[in-house]
């Protein structure tokens, strides 16, 4: 049978926010990907645009890399903006 | 239920001592309610019985269509025919988002829909019963999805992260399909014709049955179950949702005005609960190997549709191809 | 023609005869061919139903279903609200006019009415449909009736994206494999003859342009014909004449017969209970 490839899609559900993971569909092609994303991820209009990616094109970390990965951010405490005290007084900043 | 039945594959629950390193780490993030993602360790039985399950609730989505689909062209007005077009639209949106959680564990789609369309693998008992009049997409509304709303809201916590996303949004999307459903029901006993009322309680009369047999069976009956919780796959046990379902529709059944074809039912004052007779399990088990009233038909309809629609997919490949060639 | 609805009124019911006397402004008589052709063409998508050749299909075919739907209970309301302040008939409302109306009182083209086939067939239908459709809405949104413009507007988003999608699938399968090339063309070469009464002016066509409603027929016909040649071009498809004979008739309740199959299916609840006031 000739299979569809899967296709990876992304959505951004308002103006403004990033685009994020929903879940994938099988399509022939990019535009039919767009279609049919557009057809399952948005039929209550949860979208403002839509990304697809080709699945065989991502490329995902490894649970074993995580340390390695992530855990040196975990004690750049100064990246944070609550590391920095300030006086009252400063108000919001 | 739309995953009955769910082979694990394991007969006996292992202790956390007697686990490899690697499996008692992953038993202990299920322990501790942290999600299994894709590339996270899992042991095999895990994988293969979340693909189980998942794809059995994908295919009953995507099976659940053919028994409305039956009536939607002959819908008796525009209202109920949008309603019903939306809801089936969503059944098969709602088959999607399954498939797509199950193609994160390393499941190919299609390979899992063939196992549909030989026999080899099954879907939930309900959607082999005949859609004979109107008031059924009422009771499959009220009834069946109903049921799976019971059955699925737990599932919004259960430990692979993917199913568990894709319920939250079944969930979401689901909560006007009972709703619809009942309000059918409702206008046909409160202003309807002695026909349509008539229609009403004959649709309750086969479906209330069929409907209860949907959790599976007893857990005395249910190997499986101890391993599915053990993992969060499944988070009450079959009687224990049958009985919850039960004491939320029986108010509902009343506020028709129907009866259930059932003389042992009644409330306990003690418990709390309603009371229910014998399940027909012998019933149960033969529709779910196949011995059901349109099992056949059912899956047949399946088949024809993919193999049917099997020149179209290869033509959309082949033009996909063509254009590349000319792009590049 | 105009007058068809009176030559076969004598076989019918008073009940019926009096909807179909009632259809006789030209407005009216207008709308209800834009409501027929959603409705009917919508009703053959849900026979579709559980039959897509793939699943990202089925929720494809069924939102131009709704669509379609939505715009027949659009257009049709607004006939039912004609005949209540024009004609006093008050009783009349979308259901009505949907599932109580014989097939010589339907108003849509017989392209619509034709059975779903294969995928190439349902393609083919709907392409030709939508590239004359989205043309014709679009110069609706100019009509100088207010409510027309406005469910025209509405359409018009819904009918481009169905354009694009039939457009789409009718190049996948021209230009896809032999054997979907062979079909696409078949299924153009049975839809042809049905497409000559798209383009088709009559005495309603005629007031309508005068009353400010209806969009320049000859603008349309250039639109239709550009989007078709665009098309059929990129599909590697062989465009029947514009010249052969075409069959014609629907837009005056001279149907094909599978329309009566269609709504016997369709109105069989309404018909078969027709004491029941609410469903």
């Amino acid at each position: 049978m000739a299979d569809w490839p899967l296709f990876e899609v992304f959505i951004r559900s308002k103006h403004g926010l990033n685009h994020k993971h929903v879940g994938s569909v099988h399509a022939a092609d990019r535009r039919m990907a767009i279609e049919n994303a557009r057809e399952l991820y948005t039929r209550r209009n949860e979208g403002v645009s839509i990304w697809v990616v080709p699945a065989s094109e991502i490329t995902a970390s490894s649970p074993d890399e995580k340390e390695p990965l992530f855990d040196p951010s975990n004690d750049k405490v100064y990246r944070h903006a609550s590391f920095y005290k300030l006086p009252k007084e400063v108000g919001h900043m | 239920m739309y995953a009955q039945l769910v082979e694990t594959g394991t007969s006996k629950l292992r202790t956390l001592d007697e686990m490899s390193p690697e499996e008692r780490q992953f038993q202990e993030r299920i322990n501790d309610e942290i999600k299994i993602e894709p590339k996270n360790w899992m042991p095999d039985a895990y994988r293969k019985t979340l693909i189980r399950q998942i794809s059995q609730h994908a295919h009953s989505e995507i099976v659940g269509m053919l028994p409305e689909g039956n009536w939607l062209t002959r819908a008796p007005t525009l209202k109920r025919k949008l309603q019903l077009m939306a809801k089936i639209q969503d059944e098969a949106g709602h088959g999607l988002y399954l498939y797509s959680a199950m193609e994160t564990l390393g499941a190919d789609r299609d390979e899992e829909i063939d196992k549909l369309h030989d026999g080899r693998a099954k879907y939930s008992s309900i959607f082999n019963y005949p859609t004979l009049n109107w008031a059924d997409m009422g009771t499959i509304g009220w009834l069946v999805d109903g049921a799976a709303i019971v059955n699925q809201v737990p599932l919004q916590r259960t430990s692979y992260g993917p199913y568990a996303r894709a319920m939250i949004r079944v969930c979401k999307e689901e909560s006007f399909h009972q709703r619809q459903g009942y309000q059918i029901l409702l206008t046909m006993m409160q202003e309807g014709t002695d026909d349509q009322k008539a229609m009403v309680q004959d649709s309750i009369n086969r479906f209330w049955w069929p409907a209860l047999m949907m959790f599976g069976p007893s857990d005395e009956n249910s190997p499986n179950s101890a391993q599915s919780m053990a993992w969060k796959i499944k988070r009450h046990s079959n009687d224990e949702l049958r009985q919850r379902f039960l004491d939320q529709t029986v108010p509902q059944l009343e506020l028709l005005g129907c009866t259930a074809p059932d003389q042992d039912l009644k409330y306990n004052q003690e418990t709390g609960h309603y009371e229910f007779g014998a399940i027909d399990w012998q019933e149960f088990f033969d529709v779910v190997k196949g011995n059901g009233p349109c099992n056949r038909e059912r899956v047949e309809a399946r088949r024809n549709a993919i193999d049917n629609g099997a020149w179209v997919r290869e033509a959309a490949v082949a033009h996909a191809a063509k254009r590349q060639r000319r792009a590049a | 023609m105009q007058n068809i609805s009176h030559q076969s009124a004598a076989h019918r019911s008073s009940a019926q005869k009096n909807t179909a006397q009632k259809t006789q402004t030209p407005l009216i008589d207008y709308l209800l061919r834009l409501g027929d052709n959603a409705l009917i063409l919508g009703q053959r998508h849900a026979q579709l139903c559980g039959k897509a050749p793939a699943l990202e299909e089925e929720l494809a075919l069924m939102n131009v279903g709704l669509d379609l739907f939505g715009q027949a209970r659009n257009w049709l309301g607004y006939v039912s609200e004609l005949m209540a302040s024009e004609l006093m008939a008050d009783k009349i409302d979308a259901d009505h006019l949907a599932f109580r109306r014989d097939a010589q009182d339907f108003r849509n083209l017989l392209l619509v009415e034709q059975p779903n086939g294969d995928f190439a067939d349902i393609m083919g239908r709907q392409f030709l449909f939508d590239a004359w459709h989205v043309h014709l809405l679009e110069g609706l949104t100019h009509a100088n009736d207010p409510r027309i413009a406005e469910v025209a507007a509405k359409s018009l988003k819904e009918a481009t994206y169905h354009l694009r999608r039939s457009s789409e699938w009718v190049i996948r399968l021209g230009d896809g494999t032999e054997e979907s090339h062979a079909r696409m063309q078949r299924a153009l070469d049975n839809l042809w003859q049905f497409t000559g009464e798209l383009l088709q002016i009559d005495e309603i066509d005629q007031a309508m342009l005068e009353a400010g409603i209806a969009p320049d027929p000859d603008t349309l016909a250039t639109r239709w014909k550009v989007t078709v040649e665009e098309v059929l071009e990129e599909a590697t498809l062989s465009r029947p004449a514009y010249d052969a004979w075409m069959y014609t008739g629907g837009k005056v309740g001279h149907h094909t017969e599978h329309l009566g199959f269609l709504l016997a299916e369709m109105q069989y609840l309404p018909r078969a209970y027709p004491d029941a006031t609410v469903w």
